[in-house]
């Protein structure tokens, strides 16, 4: 064999993806299979076929994602030991959350979910301080407090979970049933499509940013659960009670996350458009290159429209069990079919009129609002049969 | 586009060109949205009065002609939908052959000048064979992911590699999927009906009739093969219709198979929210040997031979309600029972001028919040609504709670009352008396209209020395009688206008909180007289409970003018009847919409997520060796396959130039 030979070999031999699996990677898979298959085992008796199938299914994409994104078993296992050990504190029900030093301060939900909160407004500041003293260690310590916030934020939502089994077992359901419980999520899911793109990206200088949408919500989410009592948890209504809730809220919340990163990344894009512009200097400068940002607003809203369409799909294959019919114009329903019209003219005017610039982000900001809209407007001033959270 | 040709264009090219155009496109998009906001806005399918109150009668009209209270199966919605429907099989017909086509191609004549020109592209020369390039190039497109093709020529060879052809069929998909799911939709929609009302086919019904008693013109036939309709089954009754809202009107639709509720249920969680409905249902067809029987709830329906059936709400089955009516104004002192139904009309001539009660609701249970901060909620017992019209035909409604209800300490009987459904209920607080009961209550309203009672007590109070400006105790007796019936009357308010009516402007202040005064005196009185006469010892005063109940008593006797009925309708017993709100589709559009959001999601990943990526590998021997051209391109994610490409180009360069 001659040397291009050898090196042909090399190279073959190399990145096949099921031959490129460390021992490590083998270990996550057979780790997150193993709980799957305990966590079937266990309570195979409270899930309809239905339920069983998306226990799997996520284990599946669980593996999956940590095999292509290494940070997300550190961030399970975190989240895992640490639910694990909050519900292994509740001994005699809920009124242990006040006694239990470990509840009261760290694991219970709201302890828990006050954390999340916290890390996620100080990882924030920590951003801007980096962003604006250009300080590659700030911008560390912010990236670690937005991994710790989103492990609590999901430490929290775990527990809630089991929480709510302890109220009672037909009070038992998964939290993302209303207003203050899907607001934990989009924190969560802006936070890790957001850090997922840091790492692709290799800049940091988006944090601040995205990071101020995630603060928004936190203040919203804490308004919300100090104002109006919303962090009680409450049995679900007939209509909610369905394996279709475990599917159509996830959905729909990955799309609402990428909507809003791609509105920030649109603010990054008019700064820089304006600071280049202009003299063509000073902090604005150091954000990523226009066509940098362009594709990033691009693949969020690509990513966003994709979640969203299942999630809308979802929604009406529901609607047709729950309310009789897959389509009733119902405001809700209507005003995501706005949310996605609205995406769709957005993509095909950069597709097939090659828009860029400017116009793109505006309108991708503006998009933020009408999402808001069809998020919290829809059920503050509009009534309908979606009415499950209002404020 | 840019072989500007002077041959004339085809109309017919140029109408295939405008209809696939983009600019139509997102136009339909925006207009579409438009539309769907105004929907939202505008509350759609009420009761027309609720718009005429809302709008005022010229826009009330206007509205009106634009279909805007139901604006989704509006002409001009189902145009826009029509045209998105038009246009996207336009373009799908314009663009697939070609996206077919190329999907498929590996571009395997391109020429050397384009490879060169490409932004990625890169060229080597190498000491190695022909044959060992061609290896290096047909293992490494592959083992990238790259599907290749070998063409040689004269002079060189070409391998063509391509990966990600999926995402033009994930446009088609796309696209045509859009087409499948409107064309479903408006099959399951009203357009259907749309055109056959205007064929004179069907005309809605609007007034309240009994199904069987509509005409045959607003009945469809069960062969109808698309509608949702609903109707509400008492426990122990069937039916064979259902009913579709209409515009302002109703349809009934025949069904080919009668439903029969047996019974229904609400469970409720411990904390007092419903938790199910469920009811238990027959199906009775003459096609069935055996009647068909199953329970369905929220989330459950029965799906029978084709009709979907859901439960979608309940309401009241016609519960038998029994009343003690209590006379508020000066009419006998006792209680006459009332016996009616839900859902029924009652005349009632006991009083002065005739009334009729319309029972509308009645409730088992009202879970209300709870100011317990360890309990969220609280059942307040059974209510009953009803509204209670005079002979003009204007109605009040009323709704009455069966139990007492806790209110810091003490108890009441709540009414609520409201001129108008827009309006919220305004409460009527009853203080219950020590028995338990209302009695006291309405004996104490009974004695402030009671002239002889109240000239006694006036006379053996001594409120003889009141500062009146009167001076002849007869004169003063009157005086007082009136005012006490001004006041179950009017209320205090009736009082103070009373004043204000015969007093001259200097004097009314003064004047006025005399008569407050004076009147609280005289209400006091008769409350201790009332409590006299039932034989309690009033002789050391009365104790903190019993004021508690005369500052309630007195300021529900001064609301009752504002009450408006001249009974008090205590609810004494029920018999509780329930009824389940069916609704039943039929939607045979979901055959194509269905497969149709399945296609969309497929689509919609494939296009983003299966980006069509070409790699070209042009290999030439020259006198060294080999020239080898390698290029690539990508119509999207140029970035990333800017980097992908780097990556390939790297691992060529190691391999062949080790
Ligand atoms: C509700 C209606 C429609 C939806 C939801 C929709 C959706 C989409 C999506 C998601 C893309 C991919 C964009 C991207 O990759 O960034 C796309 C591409 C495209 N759409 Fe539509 N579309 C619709 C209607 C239309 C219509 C009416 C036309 C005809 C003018 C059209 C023509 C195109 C074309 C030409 C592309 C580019 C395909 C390519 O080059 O890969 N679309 N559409």
């Amino acid at each position: 064999m001659n040397s291009t030979q050898t090196a042909l070999q090399f190279e073959l031999n190399q990145r096949s993806f099921w031959k490129n699996l460390t021992v490590f990677d083998w270990l996550w898979g057979s780790l997150v299979m193993l709980a799957t298959a305990y966590g079937y085992s266990r309570y195979v008796g409270l899930m309809d076929v239905y339920e069983q199938s998306i226990l799997v299914a996520t284990g599946a994409s669980l593996i999956a994602l940590g095999w292509h994104w290494k940070e997300i078993r550190l961030l399970s296992l975190a989240v895992f030991l640490l639910s694990i050990f909050g519900i292994s504190r509740y001994v005699n029900g809920l009124a242990d959350a006040q006694t239990d030093f470990f509840l009261k301060f760290l694991v219970s939900s709201q302890s828990a979910i006050m954390w999340m909160s916290a890390l996620y407004v100080l990882a924030t500041l920590t951003y801007l301080l980096s962003f604006v003293a250009r300080a590659e260690f700030a911008g560390k310590v912010a990236s670690a407090m937005t991994w710790s916030a989103t492990t609590m934020g999901l430490v929290g939502l775990m527990v809630r979970w089991r929480e709510s089994y302890i109220i009672g077992l037909d009070v038992g359901h998964i939290p993302v049933s209303n207003l203050y419980e899907v607001f934990i999520l989009f924190s969560i899911i802006t936070a890790l499509l957001y850090l997922f793109y840091e790492r692709r990206y290799q800049t940091r200088v988006l944090g601040v940013f995205v990071l101020l949408v995630i603060s928004a919500a936190v203040a919203f989410l804490l308004w919300y659960a100090f104002d109006r009592n919303a962090a009680d948890i409450q049995p679900l209504v007939p209509a909610l009670k369905s394996y279709w809730m475990k599917i159509h809220v996830p959905a729909n919340f990955i799309g609402y996350g990428a909507f809003a990163l791609a509105a920030m990344v649109a603010t990054a894009y008019l700064i820089r458009q304006k600071a280049e512009r202009g003299a063509a200097n000073g902090l604005a400068m150091t954000l990523p290159e226009l066509e940098i940002l362009g594709d990033l607003m691009y693949k969020s809203i690509a990513l966003g429209f994709a979640f969203f369409t299942l999630a809308t799909i979802l929604g009406a294959l529901w609607a047709a069990e729950a309310w009789g019919g897959y389509w009733s114009w119902d405001p809700k329903e209507t005003w995501a079919l706005i949310v996605w019209l609205n995406y769709a003219a957005w993509l095909h005017m950069r597709l097939s009129m090659g828009w860029r610039g400017n116009p793109m982000a505006w309108w991708a900001i503006i998009g933020l609002f009408v999402t808001l809209f069809a998020f919290l407007g829809v059920n503050m001033f509009l009534s309908g049969l979606h009415s499950y959270g209002e404020l | 586009m840019n072989n500007q040709s002077s041959a004339p264009v085809k109309p017919a090219a140029l109408l295939l060109k405008f209809l696939g155009s983009m600019n139509l496109a997102i136009t339909l998009l925006v207009a579409l949205s438009i539309a769907a906001i105004i929907g939202t806005v505008l509350q759609q399918n009420q009761p027309y009065t609720d718009y005429i109150i809302k709008f005022g009668p010229f826009w009330f009209e206007v509205f009106q002609a634009l279909a805007l209270y139901d604006v989704y199966s509006s002409s001009w919605f189902l145009l826009i939908l029509f045209f998105l429907v038009i246009s996207t099989s336009t373009c799908i017909y314009r663009n697939s052959p070609t996206m077919l086509r190329e999907m498929r191609e590996y571009k395997q004549n391109i020429q050397l000048k384009t490879l060169q020109n490409y932004t990625n592209s890169d060229s080597w020369q190498l000491s190695c064979s022909m044959a060992e390039a061609q290896d290096v190039v047909q293992k490494l497109l592959p083992h990238n992911g790259y599907s290749a093709r070998l063409k040689e020529q004269p002079g060189h060879t070409l391998v063509s590699g391509m990966k990600g052809g999926g995402s033009r069929l994930g446009y088609i998909f796309t696209h045509l999927s859009i087409v499948l799911i409107c064309l479903g939709g408006l099959i399951d929609g009203n357009a259907i009906l749309k055109a056959r009302e205007m064929l004179g086919q069907i005309v809605p019904e609007t007034r309240n009739l009994p199904a069987n008693e509509v005409p045959s013109i607003s009945h469809l036939s069960a062969s109808n093969p698309s509608f949702r309709g609903s109707v509400s089954v008492p426990e122990g009754s069937r039916t064979d219709v259902t009913f579709i809202n209409y515009r302002d009107g109703y349809l009934v639709q025949n069904l080919p198979f009668s439903i029969e509720v047996k019974d229904f249920r609400i469970e409720h969680y411990r904390s007092g929210q419903p938790k199910s409905f469920e009811s238990d249902l027959v199906v009775h067809d003459e096609r069935l040997a055996e009647p068909l029987k199953q329970t369905i709830s929220v989330n459950h329906p029965l799906i029978y031979d084709g009709y979907a059936i859901y439960q979608a709400s309940f309401s009241d089955g016609g519960s038998e309600v029994n009343f003690l009516a209590w006379p508020l104004s000066d009419g006998g002192e006792q209680a006459s029972t009332v016996s009616t139904k839900v859902g029924e009309g009652l005349k009632m001539s006991s009083f002065e001028q005739p009334w009729v009660l319309e029972t509308s609701n009645f409730r088992l249970f009202n879970i209300n919040p709870s100011e317990d901060p360890a309990k969220k909620f609280k059942n307040i017992g059974p209510s009953v609504q009803f509204k209670m019209r005079n002979k003009l035909g204007e109605a009040k409604e009323y709704l009455n709670y069966m139990l007492p209800v806790e209110r810091e300490g003490a108890y009441y009987y709540l009414s609520g009352m409201r001129s108008s459904p827009a309006d919220e209920f305004k409460y009527l607080y009853i203080p219950v008396d020590e028995a338990g009961g209302i009695e006291r209550f309405m004996r104490y309203l009974n004695a402030l209209s009671d002239a002889s009672l109240i000239r006694q007590i006036v006379a053996k109070q001594g409120l003889t020395s009141s500062p009146l400006p009167l001076q002849e105790s007869a004169q003063l007796n009157d005086a007082m009688v009136l005012l006490a019936a001004l006041f179950v009357e009017k209320g205090m308010q009736g009082v103070v206008a009373q004043v204000e009516e015969n007093v001259p402007l200097e004097k009314r202040d003064e004047v006025a909180k005399l008569y407050v005064r004076v009147l609280q005196q005289l209400l006091a009185a008769v409350y201790v007289e009332v409590l006299a006469e039932e034989g309690v010892d009033v002789s050391l005063g009365i104790d903190e409970k019993r004021a508690v109940f005369f500052d309630a008593a007195a300021a529900a006797i001064g609301a009752i003018g504002r009450y408006g009925s001249p009974v008090y309708l205590q609810l004494t017993n029920f018999k509780h009847h329930q009824a389940s709100g069916l609704q039943i589709a039929r939607a045979p559009g979901k055959n194509l919409v269905y497969p149709g959001c399945g296609l969309l999601v497929l689509g919609v990943f494939l296009m983003f997520y299966a980006p069509e990526r070409r790699i070209w590998a042009w290999l030439e021997p020259t006198e060294q060796g080999v020239k080898l051209v390698l290029a690539g391109h990508a119509s999207k994610n140029k970035m990333d396959f800017a980097k992908q490409y780097q990556q390939l180009r790297d691992q060529f360069d190691r391999v062949l130039t080790s």
